[in-house]
């Protein structure tokens, strides 16, 4: 029988090198989705190479420009983070929705990406607060958005010998915040049958002057829905604006009937997400400003 | 026949802490799968990845290349079954319709039936081995829907099942494994006489017990050709006998040790994998372990009859009921073996009415077959009743608890299935129900509240025990009936109150098969009944021994010794209540002359006879039914058509309720898992009978967030026939949940949906086309 190799590097030279050249090895962060997918015969690794060792992949960076996350920090160090939740409370709370206080302890966002399931909590998060993703391959350093980093379910835009280093976040603008809302049949340890994600800056008016949806669970990737933020922006997020911004995202929506729900179910409730979370964002701005 | 029914209790209806708690918290408890013995094998299961197929052959040989690859079975290791009914099962099935299920022979009847096997010196060998058996199938068409299994022209499950029930009987097989009617009065004239008649269908979709701890067992064989099994079961008698009729080794030559059990509700009343461990052990002189997976377990293990039922149901504008008809349609997956006579018999077994009619009929799929769970057959078709009770009693302008009220059944009525009630408690729970502050509170928009009565019929049957006292006048107290639900405790409490003793010094075990008399399995709702009444019949001769030896110390007669709050009193000189009232005061002091302690009879024992034991058995016919009542109040999401549960009571009949938190325990245990039957759990197949959701993210049971804490109301109506009052509680709990969550969502959402389950996309479709009605209208 075939044996499991591990390797746990110490910086991203060493991980770069246990990777180089291996088509047949798989990273290690928390392990939440990886594991899983092992025991249950879905992968099926000769090489297992854990990331949690190296320093760049595990660092939270806060400063003027914004957040640079490591893409292996444990979802439990985001959410306890004192001030991450109050510039992006929405990214938080998507985070903090994976799994259970367990899966809290070993989930990252970087992991949540990187696995590229359409239902996944942070992503929709992550491109509503334009982030970027910083990747590390054989010949050095590039940038993608997170809206073009996952191809299709379970599949990305790295290479075999590729390592998603950090993801940032930019600094949001005054009179800003986002909100992430899912929809799943129970209260927790679900999958999202539908998810949106909503950034928004209002004028001291209330005037809406810029927005950022994306949705989730209801295409094979997350989807930025331009469509809907621009009804969103302009307005003062009454009625017919948000009705608009629904629409537009049932309306982008591509999503599958399965065992979690039915197409015509998931175009209708995403889009009452996008407008139950504009609503909430809202209220956050109004709350601190 | 009546009995004295005792009302002054000591330690009945106390809430001491469990024996099995700590260990259970802390993680030191030992389940089925933690038994580990040196020189253990691995078994692994080869599964059919077909719903209905031939096997034409099985090739073992690339498997036993592999090194550590140790021993193979397939059906060739199992005896020819014949057409005996095997007893001992919860549900009583021919062997013929077990053997296959622990290996298929021949053919394949449903996705995941076990074909082969084989044992490795690991886990991940024997999995790897059990992939490189080849098994070469001629699939045959196979029928999953009741509805086309029923098609003249359907694949037959079966080609020598003939439906059952007839007459005369068919002369062709079908899959229609069983129909049959019960009815009293004139049905038709019952509606004739009706106001209003409510006629409508609900179905309830296929489940699963959902216990959280697969099946496990470790086998050995030795040099004697004697067998030992430990396993997780409800049942180490059943599965004895179980493992001897499939296997053929002589039952006298099997030892089952139970473990702890991590949930059961009646799927572990019969056997899986230790038929097999065991001819693995056998053929391999080590011992061999076997693990399901929860895959394993969802895909082949005993899943719950889906039932289509049709309801017709009548009353006069007074609210009096004066017919009910119910037609009920049970898919019972590959074997017959779903509970389609319960089901049939006590659909409406809440109400009086002199018109009756039911029928009941059981279809056999390319499903893995149904099997018991809590209750069984009882929550899918009260579930259409108590439904229909309430449209009922919404359209004649009454109260739903009034009509109930107006209709229940009490001492004296004779229910369809004919055995007259004794004393019950139906009408006080429902009275209970009316005056909860919950049926009082407040609905806002898009809330509503659902209310269900249900019955269930509880068993009493065999069961032993065995009580040692130990040199310090301690006790053991050993039955043969693995506890799910606290019966430890309870047995604990049931011999420290017939003793006069303090519970503390009461340790309850649970024993194998060789150290105490049999018990039929822990289930039925009859742990507490029918092995605690073996348990105090055991205690009442300790009691009496001990009165002889103290007699014997004293060198009194016999008559002159009275046993007294947990010791031997002489009364010579003074009467029996001058004595209890020194007693009472302390005055009597330690005198020797007057009182021995058990401790003091302990330690006397090999002077007095020897060391004091008793045993006693009974085949108890004192079971009772139980009624309860639920309330529930939900709100609706009109946008995505989710449900949250705002409020939940449960009102239970339980007798005497031996240890109240228990009994508590079952009440909230049966609501969560009504409710998760109502509003989520079900089995999705494709088209092709694979399952779709074999694991417990998409079976989706209630998680805590998800509910309310469930208030629970004890109503105590002594069982007549129990010397405590003792009814069973185990089983009605999950009962009336579905009717009152589903009456609640439909109120709540203005809906007519009934089709469980209740989930969010098909609630919304309901919604959106009730007010594409309204608009319409
Ligand atoms: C019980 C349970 C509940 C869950 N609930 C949710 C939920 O509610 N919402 C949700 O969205 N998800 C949920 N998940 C899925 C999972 O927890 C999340 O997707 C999690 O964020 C994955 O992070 P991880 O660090 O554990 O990833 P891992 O399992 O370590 O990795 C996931 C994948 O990404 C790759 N990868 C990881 N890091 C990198 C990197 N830096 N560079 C390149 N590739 C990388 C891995 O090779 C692997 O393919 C749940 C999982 C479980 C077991």
């Amino acid at each position: 029988m075939p044996l499991l190799q591990y390797e746990a590097p110490t910086s991203l030279a060493q991980a770069r090198q246990a990777l180089a050249g291996r088509s047949d090895a798989k990273i290690l962060a928390g392990g939440t989705d990886l594991l899983v997918q092992m025991r249950l015969g879905l992968r099926d690794p000769a090489l297992v190479v854990d990331i949690k060792h190296v320093p760049e992949l595990m660092e939270i960076t806060l400063g003027e420009q914004g957040l640079r996350l490591g893409a292996a920090v444990p979802g439990a160090v985001v959410t306890d983070h004192p001030e991450i939740g109050q510039l992006y409370p929405g990214f938080v709370e998507a985070l903090g929705l994976i799994g259970s206080s367990q899966i809290q302890g070993r989930c990252s966002a970087g992991g949540n990406l990187c696995n590229a399931s359409p239902a996944a909590d942070c992503v929709p998060a992550l491109i509503a607060n334009r982030a970027t993703c910083n990747i590390m391959g054989p010949d050095g350093e590039r940038t993608v958005a997170v809206e073009a980093f996952n191809t299709g379910p379970a599949s990305n835009c790295l290479a075999a010998d590729e390592i998603l280093v950090s993801i940032d976040l930019p600094r949001p603008g005054p009179r800003s915040s986002d909100a992430y809302l899912r929809f799943i049949p129970r209260t927790e340890m679900d999958i999202a049958v539908a998810g949106a994600a909503v950034a928004l800056s209002l004028d001291e008016a209330g005037v809406c002057i810029d927005a950022r949806v994306a949705i989730g669970a209801v295409a094979p990737t997350a989807l930025l829905v331009p469509a809907a933020a621009d009804a969103l922006i302009g307005g003062t997020l009454d009625e017919d604006s948000l009705n608009r911004a629904s629409a537009a995202a049932s309306e982008a929506a591509a999503p599958i009937t399965d065992k979690r729900g039915t197409v015509e179910y998931r175009k209708k409730v995403v889009g009452v997400l996008v407008r139950r979370a504009a609503g909430v964002a809202k209220a956050r701005i109004e709350a601190t400003s | 026949m009546s009995i004295n029914i005792q009302t002054d209790f000591k330690t009945v209806g106390t809430r001491p802490i469990r024996p099995d708690g700590p260990d259970k918290v802390t993680g030191r408890a030992k389940y089925g799968a933690d038994l580990n013995l040196s020189g253990m094998l691995y078994g692994h299961i080869v599964r059919s990845p077909h719903a209905h197929a031939v096997i034409k052959s099985i090739d073992f040989s690339a498997a036993l290349a592999m090194p550590g690859v140790v021993a193979t079975m397939s059906a060739e290791d199992l005896p020819e079954p014949g057409d005996r009914i095997l007893p001992g099962a919860e549900i009583e099935m021919k062997l013929k319709d077990i053997s296959p299920i622990i290996m298929a022979r021949g053919k394949v009847l449903f996705h995941s039936q076990a074909v082969a096997a084989v044992a490795a010196t690991s886990e991940s060998l024997a999995a790897e081995a059990a992939k490189r058996v080849v098994v070469e199938y001629e699939v045959l068409p196979h029928v999953l829907d009741v509805h086309a299994a029923m098609a003249d022209d359907a694949p037959l499950v079966h080609d020598d099942v003939f439906t059952q029930g007839i007459d005369p009987a068919p002369t062709r097989p079908s899959n229609l494994s069983a129909d049959f009617e019960m009815a009293k009065g004139d049905i038709e004239a019952g509606f004739a006489e009706a106001d209003l008649v409510i006629e409508r269908t609900y179905n309830v979709p296929m489940c699963h017990q959902g216990y959280i701890e697969p099946h496990a067992c470790v086998a050995r064989s030795d040099e004697n050709g004697k067998i030992e099994i430990w396993c997780c079961t409800q049942g180490p008698f059943m599965v004895r006998n179980m493992t001897a009729e499939i296997t053929g080794i002589d039952l006298g030559k099997i030892k089952v040790t139970a473990s702890e059990i991590g949930g059961g509700f009646g799927g572990k009343t019969t056997v899986y994998v230790e038929p097999v461990a065991t001819i693995l052990a056998c053929k391999s002189g080590r011992p061999v372990k076997i693990v399901m997976s929860r895959d394993e377990v969802f895909r082949a293990s005993g899943p719950v009859s889906s039932a289509e039922t049709q309801v017709k149901i009548g009353a006069k504008k007074d609210g009096t009921l004066t017919a009910i008809k119910t037609d009920i349609l049970m898919d019972s997956g590959a074997f017959s073996s779903s509970p389609i006579l319960p089901a049939t018999m006590f659909a409406a077994a809440c109400y009086r009415c002199d018109n009756m009619h039911s029928r009941g009929r059981e279809v056999l799929t390319n499903k893995p077959k149904a099997w018991a769970y809590r209750a069984p057959g009882a929550p899918q078709s009260i579930m259409a009743v108590e439904c229909a009770v309430n449209e009922l009693a919404q359209g004649l302008g009454i109260d739903p608890i009034d009509f109930r009220l107006l209709n229940a059944v009490e001492e004296g009525d004779v229910p369809l299935f004919g055995v007259p009630f004794q004393s019950i408690g139906l009408k006080q729970s429902l009275e209970a129900a009316k005056n909860h502050p919950n049926y009082q509170a407040a609905l806002e928009q898009n809330q509503g509240r659902g209310v269900a009565a249900a019955f269930w019929i509880n068993a009493g049957l065999q069961s032993s025990a065995t009580i040692h006292v130990a040199e310090d006048g301690s006790l053991n107290v050993l039955t043969g009936n693995p506890d799910i639900g606290g019966s430890r405790a309870s047995m604990a409490m049931l011999a420290a109150e017939v003793l006069g003793i303090p519970v503390e010094t009461v340790r309850p075990s649970v024993v194998d098969t060789d150290s105490v008399g049999y018990c039929d399995t822990t289930g039925g709702s009859r742990t507490t009944l029918a092995t605690g009444s073996a348990v105090m019949k055991a205690a009442g001769m300790l009691r009496e021994e001990l009165k002889h030896r103290a007699a014997a110390i004293w060198n009194v007669d016999i008559k002159e010794v009275e046993w007294y709050d947990g010791m031997a009193v002489v009364h010579s000189g003074i009467g029996i209540d001058e004595l209890r009232d020194e007693l009472r005061a302390g005055t009597a002091g330690r005198n020797p002359e007057k009182v021995l302690t058990m401790a003091e009879l302990a330690a006397q024992a090999g002077a007095t006879g020897g060391p004091l034991t008793a045993s006693a058995s009974v085949h108890a016919h004192s079971a009772q039914p139980s009624f309860a009542v639920n309330i529930c109040d939900v709100q609706v999401d009109r946008d995505t058509g989710k449900v949250d549960i705002l409020r939940y009571t449960c009102v239970q009949d339980a007798g005497k309720a031996v240890h109240p938190a228990y009994v508590e325990g079952q009440m909230q245990g049966g609501a969560v898992q009504g409710i998760g039957w109502a509003l989520n759990e079900e089995y999705l197949f494709n088209d092709q009978g694979v399952l779709e959701n074999a694991g417990f993210l998409d079976y989706r049971i209630p998680v805590a967030s998800d509910l309310p804490m469930i208030d629970t109301v004890i109503v105590e109506v002594p069982n007549p026939l129990h010397p405590f009052g003792v009814r069973g509680v185990g089983e009605v709990p999950i009962c009336p949940p579905m009717p009152a969550v589903a009456t609640a969502v439909n109120r709540a959402a203005g809906t007519q949906l009934y089709d469980l389950p209740l989930s969010p996309p098909k609630l919304l479709a309901a919604i959106e086309g009730a007010g594409a009605d309204n608009e319409a209208a």
